[in-house]
């Protein structure tokens, strides 16, 4: 194992904000924000839609906005066979939805409340993409 | 006065998404390269957003409401089931496929990346297919 392209600090500062936009959102608006609960329910639930609309569009800013300030381009690096990004969406998909959560849900609220659900579930999820990088890359 | 927390909430988490380095697929994918060339950069996301909000939700805890709203909606579900079990290996193989979980994938839309496009389409099929199921069940 070799170490490659570290970048503790600027991920660290990252982490604070999202935890800053946690507490902003709890503290605030009494709700827990996760991404995928809150884009499923845009989706299909009439409760807080505009809440929700406004919380998606906030993030889609922040890009925007880095962008707009240090004037070079988001690094984004994406895998482009469709079978594969077809099957990962659906995926990510039905499994938060049935899982309850994802990375914000449960591996940063869920872990800070420190419920046990959220545990285990970002234990497996962790688990789970660890072992499919590593198979993926054998084949 | 909720709106705009909301928005402001959107709008910090989308900062720090982008400046962690979440929204690259390619940086997760190195990330959860454990076991060749690892970048452990991101395990830091983790970290600093855990630190900052971990209080908050103790502080909260002895707090009746939050500031914009009637209630804290604390989650209610405790069991460590079949479908959180299920769901959450689910959700890590489609993770570790392509390196977006649905934060990331949605910051991505402002980059107008076509692939970014695919993925999101076909995890917003993912929660209809889950909503199907569940209303003819």
């Amino acid at each position: 194992m070799t170490i490659i392209n570290f970048t503790p600090i600027s991920s660290f500062l990252g982490g604070l904000l999202i935890g800053l936009a946690v507490v902003i959102f709890f503290l605030g608006n009494g709700r827990i924000a996760g991404i995928s609960g809150i884009t499923n329910n845009l989706l299909f639930s009439k409760t807080n839609r505009l809440d929700n609309l406004l919380f998606i569009l906030g993030i889609i800013l922040g890009p925007i906005l880095i962008q707009f300030f240090t004037g070079t381009p988001i690094p984004f690096v994406i895998e482009t066979s469709l079978v594969m990004l077809v099957s990962a969406g659906l995926l990510v998909g039905v499994g938060t939805a049935i899982g309850g959560g994802c990375t914000s849900g449960h591996g940063v609220c869920g872990i800070s409340r420190f419920s046990s659900r959220s545990i285990v579930a970002t234990l497996l999820f962790m688990g789970a993409a660890i072992l499919t990088v590593l198979f993926k890359g054998m084949i | 006065m909720n709106r705009f927390c909301s928005l402001v909430s959107g709008l910090v988490f989308g900062l720090g998404l982008t400046l962690s380095g979440m929204t690259n697929p390619e940086k997760v994918i190195n990330f959860l390269n454990i076991f060749r060339a690892w970048d452990p950069s991101l395990a830091f996301v983790m970290i600093g957003a855990i630190l900052i909000s971990a209080p908050f939700f103790y502080l909260a805890k002895n707090k009746n409401k939050p500031l914009f709203a009637e209630t804290f909606s604390w989650p209610t579900v405790k069991e460590i089931d079949s479908k959180l079990i299920l769901g959450s290996l689910m959700f890590g193989i489609g993770w570790g496929l392509i390196g977006l979980c649905p934060g990331p994938a949605i910051a991505s839309i402002s980059l107008l990346s076509q692939p970014s496009f695919t993925f999101i389409l076909s995890m917003l099929a993912g929660f209809s297919l889950v909503r199907a199921y569940n209303l003819i069940k």
